[in-house]
């Protein structure tokens, strides 16, 4: 007798059992779930990317009679995007310097190297970095040291007898303000 | 004492604790791995134990946010009972354990124990590396002053050198457009919350290997490690003349944690805690930023490196080098494991650890950076004047007046950034000097927009002076005989 004649053939597709479908259906509940979960969660994670996209606002730096002529002179703005506890670190400091009688120029305090504030020396007219040594010309040019680039120089514009910058974020070489 | 056995009986039987041990602290090692080179493992879990119980009694008292952050630093450090003292332990805790992990590092690079079959404990092991580094970071700008907001603000400025994403990635670092708030809290989720999960599901994982695989036997020059019959042999060492690791094999682990945990609670004790450096206000700009110590040589990397290269570090050479590390084990294949027989893994471990520790004390030193008060600070030294003429003391004062000794010291005071002055006399004739002066070069500004002519000339004149009383000054090979004007004569 041949064995083979006796034994039941395979079925062609295995039967989908109860237990096999709830725990398919499982998977795909939580995987459901998670992205639910999951989705906001990065949304919320990356909104920083989004949420300041265009953030940028024209802010009163002084009034013009705070700048003489010829001179450079430390400003600070406060930045007009803050929440509420973010204290000191939402005051900004800049470098304005005053070429004409309605002509400005406005550097952001980052050294163009790695982001350190740059301090402004009027007796050579030169601004040095106290982090690893980039000197800057009065007008932002790089003088000397590892700075691939000048000051960064802030838009402005005169209201008035006010000086306006256009701030709200920390320039740095993929954005330069 | 009877019921104390039998509630141990009782809790053995519940909790199979004899069989939890048998299978963890008390699993066999051979001998030869019970020795003072293997210590350095569980003395940085030590370091970690300590981060933990500091860093989660700090978190009661301190806030995360830009406009209390200082004020509860000095709280602690000064109202709150024992809070400078755990503010101690939290900082030495940490030097400590990147101090502990990179020799644990070097240590299992040098006996070559990342080889088979333990190739995954050390990519584990270079993860819990990074996390460490990576809490280092984020620790240091909790202290949020004036060298944390800074520090903040290069690493922005880094991430910001990427191309094509590095927008995203500084807006995604700092939570928007500027370092405020949501950078400080961003800093402190991932300082307390992101990095150390991670470090634990790691350490973990490194565990888990270190029981499955076996601590590494102490390596023998000339005994080869043969994939395959290794297992064996390993199992047939340990299974012959292994020790348990507790109590047999761990007496000189428990002698150096302990002598760790020590060490610590002296530094924190005689020392303190490292004090912040004034609030987080990035318009005083009156400040010298400087990394803790582990961050020092990559400071000093940037500041050394021509400025070219930059760019092509942080895009490249960074990354490739933690792949590197990670790959060590695929890379070093050769069978051998005790060090003398691998005189290429010694010269690495010298040459990378020199490197480090000679850019970390250019970063102590920060030779380029200017001094930014020298010119007010530091005076020319009287011998540099006695006896020179009116033109030359003008120029003396131009010297000083114009920020020159910011990078120009005079035998050894004043800047370092640029060569010291006290012998330029012989080096340069008065052409070169005012040259030099006028158009800059060599990475000196060009100060001929803001010296008036009789300023270079006092100027010039007085370093024409600057030669020792032997050695005559620097003269024009084409020039006439005679000195130059304004140079002196040795007298």
């Amino acid at each position: 007798m041949e064995p083979h004649d006796h034994e039941p053939l395979p079925p062609a597709v295995p039967p989908v059992t109860r237990r096999d479908f709830l725990f398919k259906l499982g998977l795909a509940m939580n995987v459901l779930a998670a992205a639910l979960v999951g989705i906001p969660v990065v949304g919320y994670v990356a909104s920083a990317l989004v949420k300041d996209r265009g953030r940028k606002a024209w802010i009163p730096l002084g009034g013009l009679d705070d700048f003489p002529l010829g001179e450079t002179r430390l400003a600070s703005y406060r930045n007009p995007f803050t929440t509420p506890w973010d204290g000191v670190t939402a005051d900004v400091p800049c470098w304005v310097r005053r070429k004409a009688a309605g002509d400005f120029q406005v550097f952001a305090i980052n050294c163009a190297h790695l982001g350190c504030p740059v301090r402004w020396f009027p007796q050579s007219s030169l601004f040095m970095c106290p982090c690893h040594g980039g000197v800057y010309y009065e007008d932002g040019s790089r003088a000397s040291g590892p700075p691939p680039r000048g000051l960064f120089e802030y838009e402005f514009r005169v209201r008035g007898n006010h000086l306006e910058v256009r701030g709200g974020q920390t320039p740095n070489l993929s954005e330069p303000v | 004492m009877n019921r104390i056995r039998l509630l141990g009986q009782w809790l053995d039987d519940r909790l199979a604790l004899g069989r939890l041990y048998e299978h963890t602290i008390g699993h066999r090692i051979p001998a030869s791995s019970a020795s003072w080179w293997y210590v350095f493992g569980s003395a940085t879990l030590v370091c970690l134990i300590i981060q933990l119980v500091t860093g989660v009694c700090l978190a009661l008292v301190y806030v995360p946010s830009p406009d209390d952050a200082y004020a509860s630093l000095e709280y602690l450090d000064y109202e709150q009972p024992f809070g400078w003292y755990l503010r101690g332990l939290h900082y030495w805790g940490s030097n400590f354990m990147v101090a502990l992990v990179t020799i644990h590092m070097v240590q299992i690079f040098l006996f070559g124990a990342y080889k088979y079959p333990r190739e995954l404990t050390w990519m584990v092991g270079c993860a819990l590396f990074l996390a460490t580094i990576g809490m280092a970071f984020t620790g240091q700008t909790m202290r949020f002053d004036q060298d944390a907001y800074w520090g903040v603000e290069i690493i922005v400025s880094i991430l910001g050198r990427l191309p094509g994403v590095g927008e995203y990635a500084t807006h995604l670092l700092q939570g928007g457009p500027i370092v405020g708030a949501e950078t400080l809290s961003r800093f402190f989720a991932l300082h307390v919350f992101v990095i150390p999960g991670a470090l634990i599901g790691l350490l973990v994982i490194h565990i888990r290997l270190i029981l499955v695989l076996g601590i590494s036997e102490y390596p023998v020059a000339g005994k080869h490690v043969e994939p395959g019959a290794y297992c064996d042999d390993y199992e047939g060492v340990v299974e012959k003349t292994g020790i348990r690791l507790m109590p047999e094999g761990g007496g000189k682990d428990l002698v150096f944690g302990a002598l760790v945990l020590l060490a610590i609670v002296l530094c924190a004790a005689l020392i303190g805690p490292k004090i912040p450096n004034g609030p987080a206000d990035p318009t005083l700009i009156h400040t010298v930023p400087r990394p803790d110590f582990y961050f020092l040589s990559l400071f000093a990397a940037f500041a050394l490196m021509p400025p070219y290269l930059e760019s092509v570090v942080i895009v490249y050479v960074m990354p490739l080098a933690i792949v590197l590390l990670f790959a060590v084990p695929f890379i070093s294949r050769g069978r051998e494991r005790h060090p003398s027989r691998r005189p290429g893994a010694v010269i690495a471990v010298i040459v990378v650890l020199l490197s480090l520790f000679t850019l970390a004390w250019e970063g102590v030193k920060s030779p380029w950076s200017p001094q930014m008060d020298a010119w007010s600070g530091v005076a020319v030294q009287p011998r540099f004047v006695r006896g020179r003429s009116p033109l030359e003391h003008a120029g003396a004062t131009v010297l000083q007046a114009k920020q020159c000794r910011n990078c120009h010291a005079l035998d050894g005071a004043g800047g370092k950034r640029g060569p010291d002055l006290a012998g330029v006399a012989t080096r340069l004739t008065e052409d070169q000097l005012v040259r030099q002066v006028l158009q800059g070069g060599g990475n000196m500004p060009a100060y001929g927009k803001h010296l008036a002519p009789h300023e270079v000339t006092a100027l010039v004149a007085f370093l024409g002076t600057l030669h020792p009383e032997n050695q005559p000054p620097a003269r024009s090979a084409a020039s006439s005989s005679s000195p130059p004007t304004g140079f002196r004569e040795p007298r």
